[in-house]
């Protein structure tokens, strides 16, 4: 065995997986977790750790598979995570806790997430829950969203022995785990349901149906005993470009296509709740969601392609995610802007004109600029056009809350422990930084239950 | 799971029930709605909020069997469960934001069409208990589909009723009681609230337009959501993208772009009548039916 090379993990094929909505990464076995863990070298300073949002003692956990005792490390990775099982698929390990191994500077670092994400499935495998707290605080504490922001919150506070209850507006816990992220990168039943009942097992309470700002309001919730509050409530409002054609039937917000195949069912052919089939889909934007709505769409039959305004270089999806997607046959249109959506006299999409685009000089964000080259306009035939675009806060809460300050992007302003500018509020996830990922969220959850506990005990 | 506590038959495919749903109760208002799902595979539904009681912790619903969600929910029985409901979702009526004497001065006429009728009468209601009596205007096909009557005669101060073919209360649609009212009887009104069908508010916008007459509209388009994740209820209104479900679901009528908001309703009319027609009538089914886009 080469120490500087990770032991590869199986994958579905590309053309099969590219017809089915089973999970493409088939994950670790016991022989191969404990060679791919034996690679660690077991750093006392490990720099893994401090790469990892939710402090995850990574040599610690690496040691007990090394010895083959599974249950061990997931006790070890129980201590700081929630969610293993997730954030063993979703996390961009790449720039976090693999970005800083040391076997990466002469070879390919730790698989770090692999083994994460071999551990919580042989843990949920052999029935193993994270142990409940056994010291009991008589307070409440209400946790806004079901996303990794608000399970992990309340993960943490239930394990010092909180009373926690989340409040979920859809009817389904787990937020973007479940209305955003599909099937094949992040399995619901085995996955994203096992780990919240976990949560559960802590004794969390989730009250679904429920949306903070309508059915209730913060400072009714203060009224009803709860002595501190989480808001996890997540990104928002789509984004459209404002361009002529995009009102037309055909065209999608990445939110409703993704939530209608992954929430509603919509990518299984016997589900009630159906969505458009295109045949030829656009999806424009270049992130994570992005991709994972133009490899549902693939996966539904289309031809599919990205367009996206600059090169390839500033993709902002994980580069996990493009290399997936070109294998299972989505088509890139970089340097390349929509400018009109074209219609039928009917009122549906029936092809998408685009500019092609060169890059500038880099603009504030230190990427090259985006220009349009004059008179390059072309038009791509497709029947459907799902906008990626990010997300602008959702106003439910801050509207309905005196007292809590926004930023001038709608975004609630909270310190690094997650107050707020109220009294006995913490925020933290999207609803804070705007839309980023699943483990940055589940890092402010974890400062915001530190924070809440603080600010608890000192009442 | 939602306790059913009374199911009615108020016509040959529109039914009411009443659902224990304290958060909805506790704080809806008239013009916000709810999304309902039936069962646990269930679409999820918006609709609007026909009454409310905040003592016994419930909501009534009124709605129309139109696609497999609709019809599955109209098959459940008062003492059974319904999967889920949540709200109240959008904004209230902006008439609940009016001060007293402000909205005591008003001269307000409804114009309910159809199914339209059940959250019209809410918001009649609402104003009865402020102490002001608005006229209302119901218009539906044919007799047999007229619904709560005596309930909105109870809190009308007056109350037109007219149907398409003439056979109950007067002959035409509403637009010509409008006409009617406005112009041969000389009424004045402050403000119109249309509600019903995408082509009754268009048709009752374009002639309020005419009479100088500001309108109010209430849309029902597709959601999914209902809390402004999913952007799937946007509608051009003075020519800005609004979602129905976080700024809406009233809007100023002169405003709102109906031909395209109309276009956008057809989305997923074949989509969900497929669905139900699956179920009714499995491979038996070759379209002509104008509601499955044909034998696709």
């Amino acid at each position: 065995m080469d120490v500087n090379k990770r032991i590869p993990v199986r994958e579905q094929d590309p053309k099969v997986r590219a017809t089915n909505f089973d999970e493409v990464c088939l994950g670790y076995d016991m022989e191969e977790a404990v060679n791919e863990a034996s690679r660690c070298l077991g750093c006392k300073n490990a720099k893994c750790v401090s790469g990892c949002p939710v402090s995850i003692d990574i040599p610690g956990f690496i040691a007990q598979l090394k010895e083959g005792n599974v249950e061990g490390a997931f006790d070890v990775i129980s201590e700081s995570s929630a969610l293993p099982a997730i954030c063993g698929r979703v996390c961009p390990q790449e720039s976090q806790c693999e970005g800083q191994c040391i076997r990466g500077i002469k070879g390919d670092p730790i698989s770090i997430g692999k083994l994460e994400r071999f551990t919580a499935d042989w843990a949920k495998a052999n029935g193993i829950k994270p142990k409940k707290s056994e010291t009991v605080i008589d307070k409440k504490v209400a946790v806004i969203g079901s996303g990794p922001a608000g399970l992990t919150c309340a993960g943490d506070l239930a394990k010092l022995g909180y009373k926690v209850t989340i409040f979920e507006a859809l009817h389904e816990a787990g937020g973007v785990l479940v209305y955003g992220i599909p099937e094949f990168r992040l399995p619901k039943e085995a996955v994203v349901k096992k780990e919240i009942e976990n949560i559960k097992a802590l004794g969390v309470e989730i009250e679904t149906n429920a949306i903070v700002g309508k059915s209730v309001t913060i400072d009714g919730l203060f009224e009803e005993g709860f002595e501190a509050v989480f808001i996890g409530s997540g990104a928002g409002l789509p984004k459209f470009m404002g361009i002529p054609g995009e009102q037309a039937n055909g065209v999608f917000s990445a939110n409703e296509y993704l939530t209608r195949s992954n929430l509603m069912k919509a990518f299984d052919e016997n589900s009630t709740t159906p969505i458009m089939r295109g045949k030829k889909v656009a999806v424009v934007g270049g992130g994570n969601v992005a991709m994972d709505a133009a490899r549902t769409a693939l996966r539904l039959g289309a031809e599919t392609h990205i367009v996206y305004r600059r090169s390839e270089e500033e993709l902002p999806a994980r580069a996990e995610e493009v290399h997936h997607a070109k294998e299972e046959g989505v088509i890139f249109d970089l340097l390349t802007n929509p400018v009109e959506i074209l219609t039928n006299e009917d009122g549906w999409v029936s092809g998408i004109r685009c500019i092609r685009m060169e890059l500038g000089a880099p603009d504030a964000s230190g990427r090259r600029r985006p220009e349009e080259v004059a008179g390059s306009e072309f038009d791509i035939d497709v029947d459907m056009v799902i906008m990626s675009l990010g997300t602008s806060p959702n106003p439910l809460i801050s509207s309905t809350t005196e007292g809590l300050d926004i930023n001038k992007r709608g975004c609630i302003v909270a310190e690094d422990n997650g107050s707020t500018s109220k009294d006995g509020v913490f925020a933290g996830g999207d609803a804070v930084t705007g839309a980023a990922t699943v483990i940055l969220a589940m890092g402010a959850g974890k400062a915001a239950a530190k924070g809440i506990h603080e600010y608890l005990q000192s009442k | 799971m939602y306790k059913i506590l009374k199911k009615e038959i108020l016509t040959d495919n529109i039914f009411l029930m009443d659902i224990e749903a304290h958060r909805v109760a506790d704080n809806c208002l008239p013009g916000q709605f709810v999304i309902v799902r039936a069962t646990e595979d269930g679409e999820r539904i918006p609709l609007t909020i026909c009454d409310y009681s905040r003592e016994d912790g419930t909501v009534t619903i009124v709605f129309q069997v139109l696609g497999a969600g609709t019809h599955i929910l109209s098959g459940l029985e008062a003492g059974e469960y319904i999967q889920d409901i949540v709200g109240p979702l959008g904004r209230a009526s902006e008439l609940t934001e009016l001060p007293m004497d402000e909205l005591s001065k008003k001269k307000i006429l409804f114009v309910a069409g159809g199914v339209g009728t059940a959250p019209v009468y809410p918001q009649v209601k609402w104003l009865k208990e402020q102490g002001v009596d608005a006229d209302v205007i119901v218009g539906a096909k044919s007799k047999n589909i007229l619904i709560l009557e005596n309930e909105m005669k109870a809190v009308a101060g007056n109350l037109y009723i007219t149907t398409d073919d003439g056979s109950y209360g007067a002959h035409g649609m509403v637009t010509s009681v409008i006409e009617k009212l406005v112009k041969e009887e000389g009424k004045k009104y402050d403000v119109c609230i249309a509600i019903g069908p995408m082509i009754m508010m268009k048709f009752v916008c374009k002639l309020t337009k005419e009479l100088d007459l500001p309108t109010i509209v209430s849309l029902n388009p597709i959601m999914v959501d209902g809390t402004g994740m999913c952007g799937a209820c946007r509608v051009s209104v003075g020519g800005e993208i609004k979602f129905a479900c976080v700024d809406g679901p009233e809007f100023d009528g002169h405003l709102v772009d109906f031909d395209q908001a109309m276009k956008r309703q057809q989305l997923y009319k074949s989509a969900e009548g497929r669905a139900y027609l699956k179920e009714q009538e499995g491979a038996s089914h070759h379209g002509g039916c104008g509601h499955c886009g044909g034998d696709e």
